[in-house]
């Protein structure tokens, strides 16, 4: 919750839009909590009967299957992105389209490995019929090359990546928590909304956060970026890339236009979720980091 | 009447239950990989089994035009008669030479194991029987992907030829260099699993493994042998040792 307007204190947060009648707005509750430094720390909480908060109190923090599974999605995240950077290590080419390799053209390079633009290669038998456009080489170079761990590791994480979020999505529609904290409100989402939340955050007026929901509106935005875009993107173009499950399931590679373009949008969409994390771990810290830790780990926030 | 008929029933029940715990049985028993304890080959094999459970027979992999051939490399093992390959093996190497002098014509591939008529087939052989050719992709576990035409005869007509015993389950492939791996009889009887002799028109290269390699399409590349010599079938999962792909820590099922 972000709010730079000038009337309410810094961190309240005004009755949002459409809910601006006076029940609605009698149903805030303002709650001084603490005093920490200068800084006001203040917990808002909406306790509005239709909404069904998960727990009575302001600042409830997180309930325990969203805290179990954050961490095991944190976790599988962190182990996917390290696998998945030491399997791109082997080949930092990326294309597009249904193939490529290093006798195509590249849509990125990436100077990342000893196997960047190495060039190590003979003219092999030809495979090809004389005159023919493609060509065909030996490798004579010695790449690095850790993929037999890596991507094993990454298809381990995978699993636990997919398993626990199909349990926190089903958990999310039938406890009502996506709906009632991460998806924007009706009407909340507006260009005026998200340019003053965006003009907050630039700005670094960054309120202690009441560690839980309600969530500001950027920071339901980036969420629902992660939990609806980002991470089934990256499972999906992960599945575009396996031999097997394309052979059952064409439209798989067809929908990202062919597996190497699968790969490319694969690491894109792991840039952006890495970009993510970083942007999340600076927000939890700037606003107040011990608090938000207890929040996710403990459940109580104080 | 009412007794006959209760006991009817029980032993309809018990002989059902038997039945059922027969074909549980049965699935628990079906040799897996070995895991040797490790976290990452549990993982693999845990992908095996969903993929197996979940995804249909027989689909076939994508197949192409003629005009989407594009430029392929070859890596690993290019040269069996080579010492300086990293997976050199003395005697095959040997062999291959020798073979390889000789155009090939002296080479054959030898049929064994779980089969009623094991025997040995030379690449005239093999040419006899019905040819197929596929333009498919080659995916590679290190990222790129090939376009390449590959003509052979199917695995199953040879495999059917030598006669598939019962409790076959298994196909292993022997190299001339120190490669042995193998598939299950899913992709081993699958259509487009190819003994090949041809790429792109004409014999297959050194390079791509002649005289004869494997096609596995519904796999990642390294499981589409090369420089043939032995096929093996098994009732049990053959974990061919320190030099083979699962101890040398890659999995062994990359359908992924």
């Amino acid at each position: 919750m972000w709010s730079s307007q000038g009337d309410l204190p810094q961190g309240l947060e005004r009755p949002r839009a459409g809910e601006s009648n006076a029940d609605a707005a009698s149903e805030l509750d303002f709650r001084l909590a603490s005093k920490k430094g200068d800084r006001r720390v203040v917990e808002v909480s909406v306790s509005s009967q239709k909404l069904a908060p998960t727990s009575a109190g302001a600042g409830a923090g997180h309930a325990r299957w969203i805290r179990v599974t954050h961490w095991i999605i944190a976790a599988s995240v962190l182990t996917l992105a390290v696998s998945g950077f030491t399997i791109l290590m082997a080949h930092p080419r990326l294309y597009w389209g249904a193939v490529g390799n290093d006798l195509t053209p590249a849509l990125i390079e990436l100077p990342i490995s000893r196997n960047y633009r190495h060039g190590g290669w003979k003219v092999g038998t030809p495979s090809f019929p004389a005159g023919a456009p493609a060509a065909s080489v030996i490798r004579t170079y010695d790449i690095l090359n850790e993929n037999s761990w890596a991507r094993s590791l990454h298809f381990l994480a995978a699993w636990f990546l997919v398993v626990t979020g199909l349990t926190y999505l089903a958990a999310g529609i039938t406890s009502g928590h996506l709906r009632r904290d991460l998806l924007p409100r009706h009407g909340e989402l507006s260009a005026r909304g998200l340019r003053d939340d965006l003009s907050a955050h630039f700005g670094l007026h960054v309120p202690a956060a009441p560690g839980g929901p309600p969530y500001g509106l950027l920071q339901k935005c980036s969420y629902c970026g992660v939990v609806f875009l980002g991470l089934p993107l990256m499972v999906l173009t992960g599945l575009a890339m396996s031999p097997a499950i394309t052979a059952a399931y064409p439209f798989l590679s067809g929908m990202f236009g062919g597996t190497q373009s699968a790969r490319t949008i694969h690491f894109c969409v792991f840039v952006a979720l890495i970009l993510f994390v970083i942007i999340h771990l600076a927000m939890v810290s700037l606003s107040g980091f011990k608090r938000q830790m207890r929040a996710m780990t403990l459940g109580k926030p104080t | 009447m009412k007794t006959e008929h209760v006991i009817t029933s029980r032993r309809t029940l018990i002989t059902g239950l038997a039945a059922t715990g027969g074909v549980l049985l049965a699935g628990c028993s079906e040799s897996q990989p070995p895991t040797y304890g490790n976290v990452l080959r549990m993982a693999d094999n845990l992908t095996y089994r969903a993929q197996r459970l979940l995804l249909p027979r027989n689909t076939l992999a994508k197949e192409y035009a003629r005009r989407d051939i594009t430029s392929i490399l070859a890596i690993g093992t290019t040269n069996p008669g080579d010492p300086h390959e990293d997976l050199y093996d003395a005697a095959g190497g040997a062999a291959y030479e020798r073979l390889r002098s000789g155009a090939f014509a002296d080479w054959r591939l030898t049929i064994d194991g779980s089969v009623a008529r094991p025997g040995s087939y030379s690449l005239n052989d093999l040419k006899r029987f019905p040819v197929r050719t596929q333009i498919t992709k080659h995916t590679c576990e290190e990222g790129w992907s090939a376009i390449a035409e590959w003509t052979g005869v199917p695995l199953r007509r040879v495999l059917e030829a030598a006669g598939i015993r019962p409790g076959a389950r298994f196909v292993n492939f022997y190299a001339f260099d120190a490669t042995v791996d193998s598939i299950d009889m899913s992709d081993a009887l699958h259509p487009q699993t190819l003994l090949a002799y041809g790429m792109n028109g004409r014999d297959l290269p050194i390079a791509h493994g002649a005289p004869l390699r494997l096609r596995v399409e519904r796999q990642l590349g390294y499981k589409s042998v090369k420089f043939l010599h032995r096929i093996q079938v098994t009732d049990e999962f053959y974990d061919p040792g320190k030099l083979g792909p699962l101890q040398q820590g890659w999995a062994w099922y990359v359908g992924i």
